[in-house]
Parts: structure tokens; C-alpha cells; sequence
């Protein structure tokens, strides 16, 4: 096995923590604590950012619980069902989909959720796992590279949701869900230069879905290019959470003392925003602890994918990894006023349950292709 | 049989897969590009926390630091005895943010009943303003509404509502005294009356703080006081609330029953010069200025003038007396009722014959005055008049009086020379003949008028010597007299003292036949008087117009009620009699 393009080196678990966990338990120690640490240092933030609302820090502690309870369960199904259940759970994203658009309860001007009587829950996130699962499997069917075939049937296979989810309207996840596609075609070998056409149309019809765009999503765009434009209306997103995020300086206020975020000044700030109280608060030197311990998971992941033994498990663990990656990009992003304001909660942080269950039943699918390796001798 | 070899030829592609240059450098670029997206986050936060940290911090700054007012209270006004005629009363405007609203509709309901506005239309006004998020709900609600406001926001906890304290002028006394308190605009300057003479005495400054607010711009500390609120300072009228209303009253009954197009009425305080009274009609409700019109706000009883008619006869007669030329009984022939000036024509009403110095004034004969007049140097007429008051402001501060006009006497015509004798040819407030009536009434001494109470009399001024003062107002009880023309005038108890006028009105070209001014001068008690009153009505339009008839009962109504007021002891023990008298003539 070659690993040397990536950095996290060996599987390097010491012998002694292996055997603290159970020979039949399918868990990856490493990442399960980096997830930990990023889950508390979440709270951390996430306290602040509520007022130190003690009922929602429960309700959070409860999602982060049912959520690690998916991952634990999800690592301990082989990568071998997972890889059965990918046309299946396809198929169900897409019937619900569907459904969403038919019988679906508008929140917010937009129709996402579906209420199941029990629980209420947006069907695009299941496709943000479906739809690698479905790539994975469908391109590792045939040797790679894929096709000319291969390549438009996953274009095909990526569109039809991205477009759903598009009709929500819910731009934001429409674009993650297309770069999923991308990002498992690019790890199935497309062709360079086929990747530069690709890139050249997309430039390309960038204008053309300017056109598409609805009106707030264009002013989103300009108030993004210039938000003095509009102090007070689109551009007040990203002027505060500058001014918060600037405001916080290398060492930050102090937990709890930002006053830009407390006074109410940053909009969203328990969700979409909640990175600008983290540099409110932890200043700089916060922003750049999280984000090694987001590179460390990242790092993790791309190893988990290097070590995978068949196409559909490095597929789907490098396409899942990255799309993890792409998540935290486009929220810290737009908070630091890097990318235009898209709805995209940061990942594992931010208030709310619907996201946290996708992202951690992911890492539980990095967990089982992991551990379910059947090692070689060397 | 054929899917084995294709299985194996798949597992040996994807055991070579990992070693294909193609991948490695796939890997090379995913790694790269990954770095470099991680490092542009890091360069973004570093951007803005350390190249542009002092910038943005400013700017956080300026967005939740804000220098607010103190709201001080304006100073009130009362009359002489503390009664609150403007006062400045807390009251609050409610806003809120129809963003947070629309989404608690049952919350905005109870909101709009503490507000007592309707809950639908509240609603449909939030929701047409969804976009925004400043609304004012409504303004200046009084301090019961404010604590069912209080009580509502804390009950249900209703977010995005908020409470901006100020003041409110208010008048208890409403349209009586419109005129002399006069009012203030929003931001709480006088513009009319008295609240514009004494508006930097009355004028609150409010103080500055610096806070702390909240994105939806709630104060949520103080952080400094930087100035303290400057409260205004309490203003004492010389008027009496009562001897006001007394007035008001009255005038308005006068001008409903001679269906006049306007009147005045001033009462003066002899002793002092302060005003104890001033009433007008049209008046306009100061809690409601926009209603009336424009000319009902004028305080007529200093800002419009007549021409005084035979009032100015008994100061002609106190000036032939003050040079010697005449004594009290001294006999006036008015025969036969008329007289020629140059090429003009004198007229009394009708002959009244050989009279006396005083019987020109019990009759009120042009002929006779005239007659007495001519005997005088112009100048002497001029001076008095001059000394008196006419011409000049009187010396009140309130904006928009007028001086009223008197020409020099080098500038008179022959004929004005008589003219002026019985009252045309110059005009005056209605406020200066009461204080040249005053000085009649105070033994000859003229005291500079007041519109604010005054802690002692001020100084004073001889203008006639005290027998002069005191012969003329003997001359003035004939006139309310049983002979003379203002009867009604009389009170029961009191010596009065008084003279009628009825000016016919000055119209282009001339005089008009048909359109009058009557009015009533008098003091009482005559024997030592008190109170200066006079009334004036423009143009009765009903059956009397004589002053004697119009002005004088509200005399006799408003001075009886300030005898009595004021506790005034009775000079005139046979009343009855007297009343009886005029009884048995009439």
C-alpha cells in the first residue's frame, strides 16, 4: 500500500488503546476522538452563541448523542451492504424528493421539509449521502476510469436530485450535492481534460444561471461583490459578521464577552454564523485550532480512502470526506467574508439536528470501510 | 464461466490502481488544492483580525455605541395662584420590529388592546411593513397605556417591541387661555404666546449618555452620563384661573347673543398693572391647533386694534382739567347739537343743550368735547395721549403686539385735532386702553403692565395729579348712573365707573354706517379702585350695538365676580336703593 502523498502516515494506533476497544466493535479511534473534540469545542462556542441557553444546549447534546449513536451504528454494518443499499436509499432520496415538492410544509419560503407525523426532516439531506453512495457504486461497477457512458450516466444520476432540490428552492444544498457528483467523478479518474471542458462550460454558463437565480439569491451575489451597496439589507449578513469576526483580534475577547454577537448585532448566530462567534471570542488563535482539528479529520478521512481495498469503499470515503471538507469551506468562507453568504450551517457546530445525523451516519460509513479491511500480511 | 476472468481482470486493475501515475498526481492536486482552500480561510480570518481588526472594531463600536438624550421636562406654566395651565406629562411611543411580530400574532393582539387600537388593522400594518424593522405602533400614549404596555411585554415576552420616553405638552385649560399661553411645537419650542416670550426661561435642555444598545436597538447599559438633563423653569402668570374663566364665559355668552364677529376683554389689577384677565373671541383649543383657524389664534387683546371711540373722551376732559382750563362744573353749551370745524361737521346724537363738564361726559357729547379739546394746545392733547400709552407697546412681553397708532400732533390736520377728542383718527388695543383707564383708576400713577406675577408693585409713573384722576372718575359713576348711557354696567354694592364707546368701523373711504365696535371701560370700586376692565365687541350684528348695551353687562358680570373673588370690601352700602332707583326711571 502506498501511502506517502498524504501526511497522517500510518494507521498509527498504539497497540495498548486498540485493545481498549472491543476486537468486534468497528470504530476508528483517531477519528472518533478528533470528532469528539470538534463536537466539544462546538458546545463550547455554540453556549455562547445561544445566550447560555441551558434547554437549547440540551437539545443540542441530544442530536449530538442520537447522531454519534447513527455513526456507531452505521460502522458496524460491513461495506459490503452499504454498497447493496446504495441503489435502494437512491431511489427512496428521490421518491421523497419528489414527495417534498408534492406534500411538503413550506419553512422560511422555501419547501424542504416533510413531516412523517413523528419527526419532520429535510429529504435533500438524505441525498447528500445517497448520492455518493449511488456514484460509488455505479462507477465501481465498471473498472475505472469510467466511460464516456459511465460519465454521463453519473452526470444524469447527479442532475435529477441536484434539480429537485433546486425546485425547493434550496440553492445551497443543490450546489453540495453537485459537487458530490464532481468530486466522485474527479476521484473516479476523469480525464484532465475533460475535467478542463467541464470547467470551461461551467465559467461558462455561470451567467446563464444568473438568469436562473432568484431575486434574493442575486442580490446575495451583489451584496457579496460590494456589501456597503446595502448596509442594511442583504449586506448586513456579512458586514457583521466581519465586524464580529474582526472585532475578535489574534486572542479573541474571551469566551462569552463578544459583544457584536451578544447585542444581537450578528444575525443567525447559532447557526449559519456561529464561526463569527468563535472568532469573536477565541479570536485568530480559535479559528486556527478548530481548523486543525477539522484538517486532522480531513486528513483522516483521505487516509481512510487511500487504505479502502475496492473501488466503491475509496470512492465513497474519499467523495464523503471531501464533500465533509466542501461543507466547512463554504460556511468559514462566507463568514470570514471569503465566499458569498450561502445557507450552509458549519459542520458539527452549528445549532441544529438535520445535518449532524447525515454527516455523522457518513463518518460511520469512513468507520465501517475502515475497519472492515481485511488485513494482508505485509 | 466468463465472470471470472472478468473479475480478476477488474481486481488487478484496481490493485494497479493506487500506482497509476494518473492517480498519484490526481492525489498531488487534491492534497494541494485542499491546503490552499484551508490556507485562504486562514488568510481571510487573518485579514480581518489582524490588518483590518482596528478598523472593524470601530466600526463594531459605532454600531453599538450610541450617544442618547436625556428627555428633560419643559418648565410649567400656572396662573398667579399655581394652578397648571401647560404642563409637560410623560408619555411614550411605542415601535417595534414587524419582522419578530408578524410571527406572534396572538402576542400582538394583546398588545393592541393595551395599545387600544385594533388588533386586525395592527396586524395588517405589520405585515404590509413585513420587510422592515422599525415600526412606530403608535406615539405619545399617556402613562396608563404605558403600563398596560409594560405589563403585556413582560407577560407574554414579546420580542421586538420597544419604548422611547418623552414629554407632551398638555393644557388643562384648553381654548381659555389658548391665546395667552399660546403653544409648542413637536420638539417642544414655543411658538405662540407666552410659551414663545418665555421660551428660553420655559425651555428644558435635555442631558446626553452614552449607551450600550442591542442590534434592535434596545439600551441594554449606560456606560456615561456625558451631560445632565437641564429641567425648565416654572413660569407664574399674573392671571387668575378663575377671574379667567369668569371672563371667558361671559364674552362668549355676549358674542352668541350679538352674533359679533369678535370681542376682547382684559382685566387689570390697578395696584400692580398686572393682568388678571384676558379672554378673546374666536379662540382655538391649544391640545388641538391644527383644528381652528389661523385668525382665532390671534390674542386680540393686543394684537388687534380699534379706534377707541368716545372712551378717550373722560382723558380729554382729565386733560382740560390737569391745565386749568375747566373745573367739574364748568358749563358746556352743545347747543344746537352740532358744531363746524373748518369745512367739517361735529355731530351729537341728538342736542343735548347747555351742559357741564361733567354732563359732556354723562351724555357722551362730541360737541362738548370738541368744544373742550379746541381750547387746548394740540400738544397738551398729544402729550397725554402719549404719556398714556397710546402708540407704544405696552411694555408686556408677548409676541405680536402692536403699538396701535398715534401721529405726532405737528403731523395732525386741522380737523384730526377734533376728531381726536372723541376717539377716531388713532387706534389701540384693547390692552392699552385698559392701562390708560388704569392710570385714571390708580390716582393718576401709571404702573408698566405684567403678564407675569409680580412679587411687589413695580415702579411707577405721575402722569395726572390725584384730584384730576379722582374728579374724572366721579364725572365716570354718572355715567353708569340712572342719566347716564352704560346702566348695566352697575354692580350691586360698588361704586362703578366707566365709559361707553361705539366706534363705527373704519372701511375703505370712510366709515361704515352699519358696522360697530362697543365698547366698555370702567373700574370699581370707584372710590378706590381695584380692577380695570375693559370689553370690547366687534360688530354686534342683533338689535343693540351701543356699548352701553353690548360691552357693559359683561363688565358688570366679570367685575362683580372679581369684587367678590378678590374679597373687595362693598363702597356703596345703598345698592338697593340705587338698584331700586334705576328701576322705578327705567
Amino acid at each position: 500500500m502506498d501511502n506517502s502523498a498524504l501526511p497522517a502516515g500510518s494507521d498509527g494506533i498504539p497497540g495498548k488503546i486498540r485493545t481498549l476497544l472491543p476486537a468486534r466493535v468497528h470504530l476508528d479511534l483517531p477519528l472518533l476522538i478528533a470528532l469528539l473534540l470538534l463536537c466539544g469545542y462546538g458546545l463550547l462556542v455554540l453556549f455562547s452563541a445561544v445566550d447560555q441557553d441551558l434547554d437549547k444546549l440540551y437539545r443540542q447534546l441530544t442530536r449530538l448523542g442520537i447522531a454519534f449513536a447513527v455513526m456507531i451504528v452505521v460502522a458496524q454494518v460491513p461495506p459490503l451492504k452499504l454498497r447493496h443499499w446504495s441503489l435502494p436509499l437512491f431511489g427512496i432520496g428521490l421518491v421523497l424528493l419528489v414527495g417534498v415538492l408534492v406534500i411538503g410544509e413550506m419553512g422560511k419560503g422555501a419547501q424542504r421539509w416533510l413531516n412523517l407525523g413523528v419527526v419532520r426532516f429535510q429529504p435533500s439531506e438524505v441525498l447528500k449521502i445517497a448520492v455518493p453512495m449511488m456514484l460509488a457504486w455505479y462507477l465501481a461497477e465498471r473498472p475505472l476510469p469510467p466511460s464516456g457512458s459511465r460519465i454521463l450516466g453519473t452526470v444524469v444520476l447527479t442532475t435529477v436530485p441536484v434539480l429537485l432540490i433546486a425546485r425547493q428552492p434550496d440553492l445551497g444544498t443543490a450546489l453540495l450535492v453537485a459537487s458530490t457528483g464532481m468530486i466522485v467523478l474527479f476521484l473516479a479518474g476523469l480525464k484532465w481534460r475533460l475535467i478542463a471542458v467541464l470547467g470551461i462550460g461551467a465559467a461558462a454558463l455561470v451567467p446563464l444561471l444568473w438568469y436562473f437565480m432568484r431575486p434574493y439569491q442575486q442580490r446575495r451575489i451583489l451584496s457579496f461583490l460590494n456589501p456597503e451597496g446595502d448596509p442594511f439589507g442583504t449586506g448586513y449578513h456579512i458586514i457583521q459578521s466581519k465586524i464580529a469576526i474582526g472585532s475578535g483580534g489574534v486572542h479573541g475577547k474571551g469566551w462569552l464577552k463578544g459583544t457584536q454577537s451578544h447585542l444581537e448585532f450578528l444575525p443567525e448566530r447559532s447557526t449559519d454564523f456561529v464561526f463569527a462567534i468563535l472568532g469573536e471570542e477565541f479570536g485568530l488563535i480559535g479559528i486556527l485550532v478548530m481548523l486543525v482539528i477539522y484538517l486532522f479529520i480531513i486528513v483522516r478521512g483521505l487516509y481512510i480512502a487511500t487504505q479502502a481495498q475496492d473501488t466503491y469503499g475509496r470512492l465513497l470515503s474519499g467523495g464523503l470526506t471531501l464533500i465533509f471538507f466542501v461543507y466547512l469551506f463554504v460556511n468559514a468562507g462566507m463568514v470570514t467574508g471569503l465566499l458569498p453568504v450561502v445557507g450552509i450551517p458549519l459542520p458539527l457546530v452549528s445549532y441544529g439536528g438535520t445535518s449532524l445525523v447525515t454527516i455523522m451516519a457518513g463518518f460511520g460509513i469512513l468507520m465501517s470501510i475502515h475497519t472492515h479491511r481485511k488485513l494482508l500480511p505485509s | 464461466m466468463t465472470a471470472r476472468p472478468r473479475r480478476r481482470k477488474r481486481a488487478e486493475r484496481v490493485e494497479r490502481l493506487g500506482k497509476r501515475p494518473s492517480f498519484m498526481l490526481r492525489r498531488r492536486v487534491l492534497v494541494g488544492a485542499l491546503g490552499m482552500l484551508f490556507l485562504a480561510v486562514i488568510a481571510s480570518a487573518f485579514e480581518r483580525q489582524v490588518m483590518e481588526k482596528d478598523f472593524l472594531r470601530n466600526e463594531g463600536e459605532r454600531r453599538h455605541l450610541r450617544v442618547c438624550e436625556i428627555p428633560a421636562r419643559r418648565g410649567m406654566i400656572s396662573d398667579r395662584n399655581g394652578e397648571p395651565l401647560a404642563v409637560s406629562t410623560p408619555v411614550a411611543t411605542v415601535w417595534g420590529d414587524p419582522r419578530r411580530l408578524v410571527e406572534q400574532p396572538r402576542m400582538v393582539r394583546a398588545l393592541a388592546g393595551a395599545l387600544k387600537v385594533n388588533g386586525t388593522k395592527l396586524m395588517a400594518r405589520l405585515t404590509a411593513k413585513r420587510e422592515r424593522a422599525f415600526l412606530y405602533l403608535k406615539r405619545r400614549i399617556g402613562p396608563k397605556e404605558t403600563a398596560a404596555v409594560k405589563q403585556v411585554l413582560e407577560k407574554h415576552r414579546l420580542r421586538g417591541v420597544g419604548l422611547e420616553s418623552e414629554y407632551r405638552r398638555f393644557y388643562p385649560s384648553g381654548e381659555i387661555f389658548g391665546h395667552v399661553i399660546g403653544f409648542t411645537d413637536v420638539d417642544d419650542r414655543g411658538i405662540e404666546g407666552m410659551e414663545l416670550a418665555y421660551d428660553s426661561w420655559l425651555r428644558a435642555e435635555p442631558g446626553k449618555r452614552r449607551v450600550i444598545q442591542d442590534g434592535r436597538r434596545r439600551v441594554v447599559a449606560e456606560i456615561e452620563r456625558i451631560k445632565p438633563p437641564r429641567h425648565g423653569r416654572h413660569l407664574i402668570l399674573s392671571i387668575d384661573r378663575r377671574l379667567q374663566f369668569l371672563a371667558y364665559r361671559e364674552l362668549v355668552r355676549a358674542v352668541d347673543k350679538h352674533r359679533a364677529v369678535a370681542a376682547s376683554a382684559v382685566v387689570l389689577d390697578v395696584e400692580t398693572g398686572e393682568v388678571l384677565a384676558m379672554v378673546n373671541q374666536p379662540a382655538y383649543n391649544p391640545n388641538a391647533k391644527l383644528s381652528g383657524r389661523e385668525s382665532a389664534r390671534r390674542n386680540r387683546a393686543l394684537t388687534d386694534v380699534m379706534e377707541p371711540g368716545s372712551t378717550v373722551k373722560p382723558l380729554v376732559v382729565a386733560a382740560a382739567l390737569e391745565a386749568g382750563l375747566v373745573g367739574p362744573r364748568t358749563p358746556i353749551d352743545t347747543n344746537p347739537g352740532t358744531l363746524r370745524v373748518g369745512p367739517d361737521m361735529v355731530r351729537d346724537i341728538r342736542n343735548y343743550g347747555r351742559l357741564d363738564t361733567t354732563g359732556v361726559i354723562t351724555k357722551s357729547s362730541n360737541v362738548g368735547v370738541v368744544k373742550l379739546a379746541l381750547r387746548m394746545r394740540k400738544a397738551a392733547l398729544w402729550r397725554l395721549y402719549d404719556r398714556l400709552g397710546f402708540g407704544r407697546a405696552t411694555g408686556v412681553k408677548f409676541p405680536g403686539e402692536t403699538p396701535g397708532q398715534l401721529r405726532h400732533f405737528r403731523d395732525w390736520r386741522p380737523f384730526e385735532h377734533a376728531t381726536l377728542a372723541f376717539g377716531y383718527g388713532l387706534s389701540v388695543t384693547t390692552l392699552q386702553l385698559a392701562q390708560a383707564y388704569g392710570v385714571l383708576a390708580a390716582d393718576g400713577i401709571k404702573r408698566p403692565l405684567s403678564l407675569l406675577k409680580l412679587p411687589e408693585p413695580p415702579a411707577a409713573e405721575r402722569i395726572l395729579s390725584a384730584t384730576t384722576a379722582r374728579r374724572v372718575r366721579t364725572m365716570l359713576e354718572t355715567v353708569v348712573s340712572a342719566k347716564g348711557t352704560a346702566r348695566l354696567a352697575a354692580i350691586e354694592g360698588y361704586r362703578v365707573a366707566g365709559k361707553t364707546g361705539t366706534a363705527k368701523k373704519a372701511v375703505r373711504g370712510g366709515y361704515s354706517a352699519r358696522r360697530y365696535q362697543s365698547v366698555f371701560a370702567g373700574m370699581a370700586p370707584a372710590s378706590r379702585p381695584r380692577f380695570v376692565m375693559v370689553v370690547m365687541i366687534d360688530e354686534p350684528r342683533g338689535r343693540h350695538y351701543y356699548g352701553g348695551k353690548v360691552a357693559a353687562p359683561v363688565f358688570a358680570k366679570v367685575m362683580e365676580g372679581a369684587l367678590r373673588l378678590f374679597n373687595v370690601p362693598p363702597d356703596n352700602p345703598d345698592a338697593t336703593l340705587l338698584l331700586a332707583g334705576v328701576g322705578d326711571r327705567r
